[in-house]
């Protein structure tokens, strides 16, 4: 038997040490990351190489010689070209887009009346922002105001014709304004009717399934451009005559419900993984069919694909722009018309006007993936790996 | 086919079921209703579409001329983007020689310009546009051919632009070419599935040439493949030719060839069946002609209304008891109004492709009869 010395025991802890310098800081971030290897070393060699290469060109373009105030194209173009530019300038024709920012933002919408787009700009994002925050309070107020009440507000103010405001038509709304209206609605009516759409499609009632089912897999068989192209060629010649209805409703109306269609099978994946013990244990609880998917199945099946939501929702911002075809013009739309103002004309116009509508786009689908991001991390309760 | 057979049968339609029709005139404000309407809309199409009796609505029952001065201003079918024609300022106004044709009609009906909006269409949709009553006037860069005439449903007014299929090389690639006939074996830049690619093959064909048709989908890919010299020749629409020019980089070295292979005469449209309207909007058209002929511009367009010569003051109404105005439908004072508004043809001309423009296109074919050109007139008596 021996007797054990409890001195040899610590009691306290030791000191937490630093990490050994080959393993912190810039130098070993460079050693594992960009020449962790021979490969890795030739690889990170091209990439610079690229960089150097590509980079002071981009910038030359787009700061340096690129002009961003003038009447008209030859700012933009080179003595050669009918223009004031020595021969041999290239630079990107923010002078283009500056002068057109109006039409890029809403269209040709009366001048007089772009407060108005503005206000529910304001309103919009007033709504939107304090929405997208966890920590602010009255959520429920937040979202019916941001749902229903701004709606309404946006559409007396966008259209006109009450309260003494004069009628504007859909017809002379466009750009951002249009690429965002059809999208917040899009967005705002797909994913409840997506929802409704999906719980029908796995309901045990046989007709609710049925609709549901050939809801979806009708919209989900037409291309959204043949929609868009039937309600604006082919329907005006089955309405009687005098009769027009709204083009823009049209749009609205087909993006949405084709937005609604995939959100129902985005939606019906997250039911499918939800273990059939969340029912049962909401059924013994005694709660009905709504109390069940409202409290327990939904909140977990929608948390599980927000990835696809917002990949619907990005997808959908993008695909705006195919109402082109029927003659409205969203953002890429309206960019793309005034590449045909001969006043504009230059080898840069085109360019530097879809380098600004391409930088627009991103802009806001990087915001949503982004905060989608932020969201999936917010409500992870422990599914992540 | 199935916007022919509509047409025709809209010719013998009765009128629509008075519900809808009163329905369809409230449209406008509540979101809610519209929607009703719609899913109405869509049930009564199907049940139309199954009868196939063609009970369509019958063209509007008032005359165009009525209509368009009942709601006060006159709804133009332009293009949705075409340098010269009709394309957006910087202001977001339509500028062009196909918008400035359609403010004539409106300064001819209302005695003001700017009564006109203006509803941009892509190729396929302008014809439903016009013949479902959308539009008042097609005024949008459109050929003039006989199936268009007849089978569509569509009276064309006059030619208010001849164009015709050209060709465009880089003179510094190929020197000394300046003609077509020396373009054997160049390759050549067309869009696909246009009526382009047609007639580039005909003309080759038929004078026995070969060439290599460099083929793409987008005006903007053909654009970059001509400007980085993957092909000699560029060929499409001449009055297009000149709107590419000035987006390549270096356009003096391209050359517009003088042969044209197509006749392609742009002209404004109309519906069939009201005479009226028709005769209004060629008229209006004549009377920017025979202005331009008698001198009358829109700077000395005041001047001339005291001008001792009898074709002019009766040309802008002055004779006593005239009444050509009004027997066209319009005040006496129609052709001041129009001069006024956008000045006379080849003013209009000027300033949308010709030398006030960058697109700077000769009047060529387009000047007037008695220069040489095409643009002719009967008189106005």
């Amino acid at each position: 038997m021996q007797e054990h010395d409890m001195s040899w025991v610590r009691t306290e802890m030791a000191l937490a040490q630093p990490a050994p310098a080959s393993v912190r800081g810039m130098g070993a971030w460079v050693r594992t990351n960009l020449v962790g290897s021979v490969g890795d070393a030739i690889l990170t060699i091209i990439g610079i190489a690229l960089v150097a290469m590509i980079l002071p060109q981009i910038i030359n373009w787009a700061f340096i010689n690129a002009q961003w105030t003038g009447p008209d194209r030859t700012v933009c173009a080179t003595v050669a070209q009918g223009g004031i530019q020595s021969d041999g300038w290239s630079g990107a024709c923010w002078a283009f887009v500056n002068a057109k920012f109006g039409q890029f933002m809403f269209g040709t919408y009366p001048i007089e009346e772009r407060w108005r787009p503005i206000v529910v700009a304001i309103l919009f994002v007033a709504l939107l922002v304090p929405m997208l925050i966890p920590r602010i309070p009255r959520k429920g107020l937040n979202a019916i105001l941001l749902f229903l009440v701004l709606p309404i507000v946006s559409f007396v103010l966008l259209v006109g014709g009450t309260f003494g405001l004069p009628h504007v038509e859909t017809s002379r709304w466009g750009g951002l304004l249009v690429t965002l209206s059809l999208s917040f609605v899009g967005i705002a009516v797909s994913l409840p009717v997506g929802i409704v759409l999906a719980l029908g499609r796995r309901s045990k009632m046989p007709i609710v399934k049925m609709l549901c089912i050939i809801f979806i897999e009708t919209v989900r068989g037409i291309p959204l451009i043949t929609v868009l192209f039937m309600a604006s060629v082919m329907l005006p010649l089955f309405l009687p005559a005098g009769v027009t209805f709204d083009k823009f409703l049209r749009a609205l109306i087909g993006v949405s419900l084709f937005a609604a269609a995939y959100m129902a099978e985005v939606i019906r994946g997250g039911l499918q993984a939800i273990p059939k013990g969340q029912y049962e244990g909401a059924d013994s609880l005694g709660l009905g069919y709504w109390q069940k998917m409202g409290l327990i199945v939904l909140p977990q099946a929608v948390k599980l694909v927000i990835p696809g939501i917002v990949n619907t929702f990005i997808g959908m911002f993008k695909d705006t722009s195919l109402v082109l075809i029927i003659s409205i013009f969203d953002l890429l739309g309206i960019v793309k018309q005034n590449f045909s103002d001969a006043n504009w004309a230059t080898p840069q116009t085109a360019r530097s006007g879809l380098v600004f509508a391409a930088f627009v786009f991103w802009l806001f689908c990087f915001g949503m993936s982004r905060y989608s991001m932020y969201t999936e991390r917010r409500l992870d309760t422990g599914h992540k790996r | 086919m199935g916007g022919i057979a509509s047409v025709t049968m809209r010719g013998f339609g009765n009128g629509p079921e008075p519900e809808l029709r009163s329905h369809g005139k409230k449209i406008g404000l509540c979101l809610k209703t519209e929607k009703g309407l719609w899913v109405m809309k869509h049930i009564a199409i199907g049940i139309l579409g199954a009868a196939t009796l063609g009970v369509m609505a019958s063209a509007a029952s008032a005359s165009t001329l009525d209509d368009v001065k009942a709601k006060g201003f006159i709804q133009c079918g332009v293009s949705t983007g075409l340098a010269g024609f009709s394309a957006p300022d910087d202001k977001g106004d339509w500028q062009g020689i196909d918008a400035d044709f359609c403010r004539a009609v409106a300064a001819a009906v209302f005695g003001d310009g700017s009564k006109v909006k203006f509803t941009p269409l892509s190729a396929k949709e302008r014809f439903t546009a016009l013949q479902s009553g959308e539009i008042d006037i097609l005024s949008r860069n459109t050929t003039w051919t006989i199936n268009r005439d007849t089978a569509l449903g569509l009276n064309f007014i006059g030619v208010t632009y001849y164009d015709g299929q050209g060709f465009m090389i880089n003179a510094k690639k190929l020197p000394g070419v300046n003609s077509a006939l020396q373009l054997s074996g160049a390759a050549v830049c067309v869009q696909s599935g246009t009526t382009t690619e047609l007639n580039l093959a005909d003309y080759f064909k038929s004078n026995k040439m070969e060439y290599n048709p460099v083929v793409f989908e987008k005006l903007e890919e053909v654009n970059a493949a001509y400007d980085a010299g993957r092909c000699d020749v560029y060929t499409t629409d001449q009055s297009g030719l000149y709107g590419i020019r000035l987006t390549l980089a270096a356009p003096a070295d391209h050359v517009v060839l003088p042969e044209i292979i197509s006749k392609e005469p742009l002209g404004p449209a109309v519906r069939q069946g009201d005479d009226q309207w028709y005769h209004i909007v060629k008229w209006t058209y004549f009377a920017l002609l025979q202005a331009e002929e008698l001198g009358i511009t829109k700077a000395n367009v005041e001047e001339m209304k005291t001008s001792d010569n009898p074709e002019i003051k009766r040309v802008l109404g002055q004779e006593a008891d005239t009444k050509i105005g009004t027997d066209l439908g319009v005040s006496n004072d129609w052709v001041v109004n129009i001069v006024k508004a956008v000045g006379n043809y080849g003013e209009l001309f000027e300033r949308n492709v010709g030398s006030g423009s960058p697109l700077k296109i000769a009047r060529g074919i387009n000047a007037l009869w008695t220069k040489g050109g095409l643009q002719y007139a009967p008189p106005i008596r």
